[in-house]
């Protein structure tokens, strides 16, 4: 493959990183406002998002069999999936944060690991009650997106690019979900609760502000964020499993601490990055390397730039180096 | 209460004994004697008493097993009384190891000799237990969030894996064919321990620099970095073998061993000739025993020395400790390489004993586990370190396993409980295979009613009740 055949692919692998960035982005954002206002990693999240996965694909089976279909149109049946799997995997987050996250914040204890560790057994939690969920229902934990012609279908755009109608739904979708959610932080009352929680919960509850409604409103934006995330990565995809969430997860936990973890633009911009590094990386390594470290070393790409961007800025991109008081 | 609980303990655990003797393959004997071991441990007993009664506890068990090698409720009981004879106060220093040793060398390899099963479960919570031991220093007494630590434990099982087997030779030419011999391991132990202490300071350089999440997160990509390579390096030299694994790995000569079990007329007394499975069990159960042992001494004394509690002092606060002169990086890099060096030692055993190496025993939820088998022992407890690879272990392995075939059982039989047919339950609910549901379970509550853990480290327990003290004081919130 010559230099010209390297740039002439570079058009598509670009377009194919921020269809993977943009869900990467979503997902980040429930990590990073989680740790906003609680200082925790919610390894949970990638569960939520899986959830979120799981519901949507029970949308397109239920109301989508192609004998007799309730709703014939793909993109409605789309609709209708993104908003419940919003709303289920919204509810699952707060559900989480009120019986597992709740009582441990009432005890008041110091160390930072007791409810990471909590967070580690939700997700176990929720990845093998989803399976037995699946195990009963379909007798097998791998599931499949129905496909559509119209959801597949493609479109030809300049430089040699193509794309499904899917990614495109999947860029708006997105675009649509970050405008919002920026809209939400920034001009809404909840949003103002949201930001004065994170920057300092006590001073926040002097004001009259509710901390435990505002946490407990955070996991539902937060979740239903996932949730959305998961339709389109199952509709990107198509394969789901009760452990599905956990690459992506960490990959978005990835991004929210390469843009500055609690930082709402940080975790949208880490997002885009980490999707377009690893496209990036999963397609010109072989031929860099003469095909002797091809696409599976991707992560490893991922992750060591993670690790050199954090030894030259250890805040991530747009943290704020927050000096340790003594 | 306690004039009450004293001569019931002791009138039920000799009821108990009394029965393990007259009717000995009773269920309900089994039970029974559990549950004296239980009160033995719990109920407030004169010390003399409770180790006489612990003795006899331990002889009852080892008896029951004896006779019916595949009676696992017994062999809990054992590890129960091992458990209490550890961590009960103030019995004689003699009578705990006394009792340990008589269960580890004499109970245990009775009936493990009949019932390899035991011995494998007995392999598994060693090999758990250092790989917890290892961690505990890190993450339990120096306080640095690892979420990549079976990384060191894959260093140290590709370590013995690829020059221990066949595999060498594919890229080092003159290699001998078949492989190092087995009796290299010995070697290649203290070898995977400088091999994966290196590794621990290569990770710790760069990782070490952050703190607290952002260690967790470099040290789980860097965890997955290494199980990358070792799924990918079969080319463009095919060091690893890629996702296929290495197989077979050499083990050492058991001649000798099964020799002298012979020579003591076990085949006599087991009614069965000593094959070479049944000498590997025995081997690789004496041998994680005895590397199980090296790593806990060195961690009682590294705990007590300067170094722990440097540690401990960096763990609590790290800019006191600086402001104290102790010099941050190294004592870290000693923890990191410190807990690598116990794993890749365990790892070249695991090696040996599985004869197969592949990238699927060190991905991220092997990390997790072990830092859970933390966790729930207790941070920075050492004894919590082994007592929580035990529980999970056994849990895992042993409890649910059985608890699948009694479902299984109630299924054919048709049995009805509660109003419920059995028969109508459906196949899947197999509990075998939702360990992560039962683990994750124990973990959230843990964490919500006793998140000190199991066996709480003296240091920590002052700690939380000083925070519960405050909490009330403060009022809440």
């Amino acid at each position: 493959m010559t230099v010209a055949d390297l740039f002439a692919i570079l058009p598509q692998t670009l377009l194919e990183g921020l269809l993977l960035g943009f869900v990467y982005a979503m997902v980040a954002l429930g990590y990073t406002m989680v740790y906003g206002v609680l200082g925790l990693i919610n390894f949970a999240h990638s569960e939520v998002f899986m959830i979120g996965s799981v519901i949507g694909l029970e949308v397109f089976r239920f109301w989508g069999n192609p004998e007799a279909p309730v709703i014939a149109n793909p993109l409605l049946l789309l609709l209708v999936a993104l908003v419940f799997a919003a709303a289920g995997s919204g509810i699952v987050a707060v559900l989480v944060e009120r019986f597992a996250y709740r009582p441990l914040r009432k005890r008041g204890s110091k160390n930072i690991l007791v409810p990471m560790i909590t967070a580690i057994g939700v997700s176990f939690l929720l990845q093998d009650l989803t399976r037995i969920y699946a195990a009963l229902r379909h007798n097998e934990f791998n599931m499949q997106y129905r496909t559509y012609d119209v959801l597949n279908q493609v479109f030809e755009l300049p430089l040699q690019t193509t794309i499904q109608f899917k990614g495109v739904i999947v860029i708006v979708v997105s675009i649509l979900m970050l405008i919002g959610l920026t809209y939400l932080v920034n001009r809404t009352k909840l949003g103002k609760a949201i930001r004065a929680v994170s920057q300092d919960m006590q001073t926040a509850a002097l004001m009259g502000i509710n901390p435990d409604t505002i946490i407990s409103r955070t996991f539902l934006v937060g979740g239903s964020l996932g949730g959305v995330a998961g339709v389109l990565f199952g509709l990107l995809y198509t394969n789901v499993t009760p452990y599905s969430g956990v690459l992506p997860g960490l990959k978005a936990f990835t991004s929210a601490v390469l843009g500055g973890i609690g930082n709402i633009p940080g975790a949208m911009v880490g997002g885009l990055i980490l999707g377009q590094l690893e496209t990036l990386s999963g397609t010109y390594l072989p031929f860099l390397t003469n095909g002797n470290f091809g696409t599976e070393y991707k992560d490893v790409f991922a992750f060591l730039t993670l690790v050199l961007l954090l030894l030259f800025r250890p805040q991530g991109i747009f943290g704020q180096n927050v000096s340790e008081k003594v | 209460m306690n004039q009450f609980i004293f001569p019931f303990t002791l009138a039920f655990t000799a009821l108990s004994i009394l029965g393990a003797f007259l009717a000995p393959q009773n269920g309900l004997t089994n039970l029974a004697l559990l549950v004296s071991v239980g009160l033995v441990s719990l109920g407030k007993l004169p010390t003399a008493w409770r180790s006489g009664l612990l003795a006899v506890l331990a002889l009852a068990l080892t008896i029951l097993l004896r006779l019916n090698p595949n009676d696992k409720l017994a062999f809990y009981g054992l590890l129960g009384v091992l458990v209490a004879a550890f961590l009960l106060p103030n019995l004689s220093k003699l009578i705990r190891i006394a009792l340990a040793l008589a269960i580890l060398f004499i109970a245990v390899p009775i009936a493990g000799l009949t019932n390899s099963f035991l011995f494998e479960l007995g392999i598994q919570i060693g090999i758990f237990a250092a790989l917890a031991l290892g961690l505990n220093v890190v993450v339990g007494q120096a306080g640095l969030l690892d979420l990549g630590f079976a990384a060191f434990f894959a260093i140290g099982a590709y370590t013995w894996g690829i020059f221990g087997s066949p595999q060498a030779a594919q890229f080092i030419p003159g290699y001998p064919a078949e492989g190092l011999p087995g009796n290299y391991l010995y070697l290649f132990m203290a070898l995977a321990v400088i091999t994966a202490a290196i590794t621990g300071v290569l990770i710790g350089l760069p990782a070490l620099r952050l703190r607290g999440d952002y260690l967790a997160i470099v040290t789980l990509g860097l965890g997955e970095v290494v199980r990358v390579f070792a799924n990918n390096l079969d080319k463009p030299l095919n060091i690893t073998n890629g996702p296929q694994g290495i197989t077979p790995v050499n083990r050492p000569d058991v001649g000798p061993l099964a020799e002298f079990l012979r020579a003591i007329g076990a085949e006599r007394l087991y009614g069965r000739p000593i094959d070479e499975p049944i000498a590997y069990s025995f081997f690789f159960y004496l041998l994680v025993l005895v590397v199980i042992g090296i790593v806990v001494l060195v961690n009682i004394r590294l705990a007590n020395s300067r170094f722990g509690r440097a540690w401990v002092a960096i763990r609590e606060d790290e800019i006191a400790a600086k402001a104290m002169g102790i010099p941050l990086l190294p004592t870290k890099l000693l923890a990191f390489a410190t807990g690598a060096a116990f794993s890749g030692a365990m790892g070249a055993v695991f090696a040996a004993k599985q004869t197969f190496v592949s990238p699927e025993s060190f991905t991220l939820q092997a990390s997790i586990n072990i830092l859970a088998f933390v966790i729930l022992g207790g941070m920075g407890s050492i004894g919590g370190a082994v007592v929580g690879a035990a529980a999970v272990t056994v849990l895992n392995i042993g409890i649910l396993k059985d608890f699948s075939d009694l479902l299984n059982t109630w299924r054919q039989t048709g049995v009805t409980i509660l109003g419920y047919n059995m028969a109508n339950l459906p196949p899947q609910l197999n509990p075998a295979k939702y360990e992560r549901l039962v683990f994750g379970l124990i973990l959230i509550l843990m964490m919500i009613f006793r998140p000190e853990g199991l066996i709480p480290e003296q240091r920590h327990r002052a700690e939380l009740q000083e925070a519960r003290q405050e909490a009330k004081e403060g009022g809440g919130k």
